[in-house]
């Protein structure tokens, strides 16, 4: 590569990256606005919320269930070791609650959700669906934009809370299987340790992501070109990114939790 | 002299020009659509038929020029100024684009919920008479992927007229239909047309266009190049006209 392609491949990028963050930041805005400018469509976020928790809800469950599961047996063995096994149920408890059902669940959304709402969005746009929205006197920002967003940042806290849910029965076999450890020592220790600023934290940082996943699957699924190609690498684009945010907000919302919430661990 | 001349303009185009990066698409479209006529407007694949729709309706966005509607101009007019005006100007898009995920009720009574206070036994009344003019009675709780193309366009049509606007812009409507379809959702238009419909039928369909329009226009590199009426033009020499009637290719 010589030197002309490599700057126009430079260019390229940061010509892409630009657009995205300036189109992301344009919808934004623009929802915001919306939610001044026109009526909620409760009727539609509802239907959205119900679909996602419904298309989500056994994914979210198995695999709540095998992090919980492997997060104990993980820590049970390594600190076996160290004679630390009685620890289990407070650092998996604080895990799951904290880190491993927040985003796990996210990025299981991300992947399930997101994707399926890009295509679909995109499909809308190459088919003029999205045109006609607008073609009709209605707006896509309320119609599509708005339902998606806020059934996201509805459903994901609740998806979170039955997978910090089902994750810490999980940890309680598992510990009870292969510790011997009594379910009423797990139960005690959990509540012992966890608080409820730790469940909403967690949470908390759910609303965040489900506003990445949301947005950036509406944003390039409206902003899709070329044909059924255009619909798949727009529902590819979506995963990838929303999961890189999410892992990259992950880090920045606990530093800003530990700093604001938990200043004394 | 053309009698629709002496009509009222209903939308007037002053000098539109519009292009797609390096892509003039428009350069100086200009053309007076009159109350109660059918314009038909041809022109070669790729040279802005559609976009000429697309920028009355607001879905695109003129460089430069007017669109003159009830005595003003829609081009510097916002996204939420343009929503009235989607009411009274409706788009019939070539694949009908309907909303694959509701029925075809719900598709024909999405405008009434938004712009509209009726009751939910009214925009019913109102959405089985229209399907009924149409020849879909009972096709109220089918989905779109359930109709046949001809259907799909037929309820595009029924969903653009629903809420009875001053003006409708038909992009392609007859596009890969076969004849039987063709003729139906033609006869449909007609219905329409003989009730003082406005209406601009960009189309390839030189028949179709002849039979439902009064005056027919040609776009040709960029601009209007003429417009005459239909009659005049069955029997014109011009070279345009001779490439679109008789098939030749426009340079």
């Amino acid at each position: 590569m010589n030197d002309t392609q490599l700057s126009q491949r430079i260019g390229f990028r940061v010509l892409s990256a630009t657009r995205f963050a300036g189109g992301f930041g344009r919808l934004v805005a623009q929802t915001f606005s919306g939610f001044l400018e026109y009526p909620l469509p409760w009727r539609l976020i509802f239907q959205q919320a119900y679909s996602i928790g419904v298309e989500s809800l056994l994914l979210v469950l198995i695999t709540g269930v095998a992090t919980g599961s492997v997060m104990a047996l993980q820590f049970g063995y390594g600190l076996e070791r160290f004679g630390g096994t009685l620890y289990v149920p407070k650092i998996t408890s604080l895990s799951i609650l904290r880190e491993m059902g927040p985003v796990f669940t996210s990025l299981l959304v991300a992947g399930r959700i997101g994707s399926g709402m890009a295509s679909e969005i995109a499909s809308m746009k190459v088919t003029q669906q999205i045109d006609a929205i607008r073609a009709l006197g209605t707006s896509p920002i309320q119609r599509i934009v708005i339902p998606r967003l806020l059934a996201c940042v509805i459903a994901l806290p609740i998806l979170t809370l039955l997978a910090d849910y089902v994750g810490l029965i999980g940890a309680m076999l598992v510990v009870k299987l292969e510790f011997n450890i009594s379910y009423s020592f797990f139960y005690a220790k959990i509540l012992e340790t966890l608080t409820l600023a730790d469940l909403f934290t967690g949470m908390a940082k759910t609303i965040v992501f489900a506003f990445f996943i949301a947005i950036s699957a509406c944003w390039k699924g409206l902003n899709t070109e070329g044909g059924t190609q255009g619909v798949g690498r727009t529902t590819t684009w979506v995963v990838v990114t929303s999961s890189i945010f999410i892992m990259i907000a992950d880090f920045f919302l606990t530093k800003f939790f530990i700093i604001t919430v938990f200043p004394k661990y | 002299m053309n009698l629709k001349t002496e009509t009222k303009i209903a939308l007037s185009l002053r000098d539109l020009k519009k292009a797609f990066g390096e892509k003039e698409v428009h350069r100086g479209v200009s053309l007076d659509l009159h109350e109660g006529e059918i314009l038909g407007l041809f022109g070669g694949s790729g040279s802005g038929k559609s976009v000429i729709l697309r920028s009355i309706i607001g879905l695109e966005h003129p460089d430069e020029g007017q669109i003159l509607f009830e005595g003003r101009d829609l081009v510097p007019l916002t996204e939420r100024e343009l929503f009235k005006v989607r009411t009274q100007i409706s788009y019939v898009f070539q694949n009908g684009a309907l909303f694959d995920s509701l029925t075809v009720e719900e598709n024909l009574a999405y405008p009434l919920r938004a712009h509209t206070s009726l009751s939910t036994a009214e925009i019913r009344k109102k959405v089985n008479e229209l399907l009924e003019m149409i020849d879909m009675k009972g096709a109220n709780q089918l989905l779109p992927n359930e109709l046949s193309g001809g259907m799909q366009k037929r309820a595009g049509f029924a969903r653009a007229i629903i809420l009875q606007p001053k003006i409708i812009l038909f992009d392609e409507p007859t596009a890969g239909l076969d004849p039987v379809n063709t003729g139906r959702l033609l006869h449909n238009i007609l219905s329409f047309k003989k009730r003082g419909m406005t209406a601009i039928f960009v189309t390839h369909d030189i028949p179709a266009a002849f039979e439902i329009c009064d005056r027919v226009g040609i776009l040709n590199q960029g601009r209007i190049e003429l417009i005459m009426p239909v009659e005049e033009m069955k029997t014109s020499n011009h070279v345009l006209v001779k490439s679109f009637t008789t098939g030749a290719h426009i340079r």
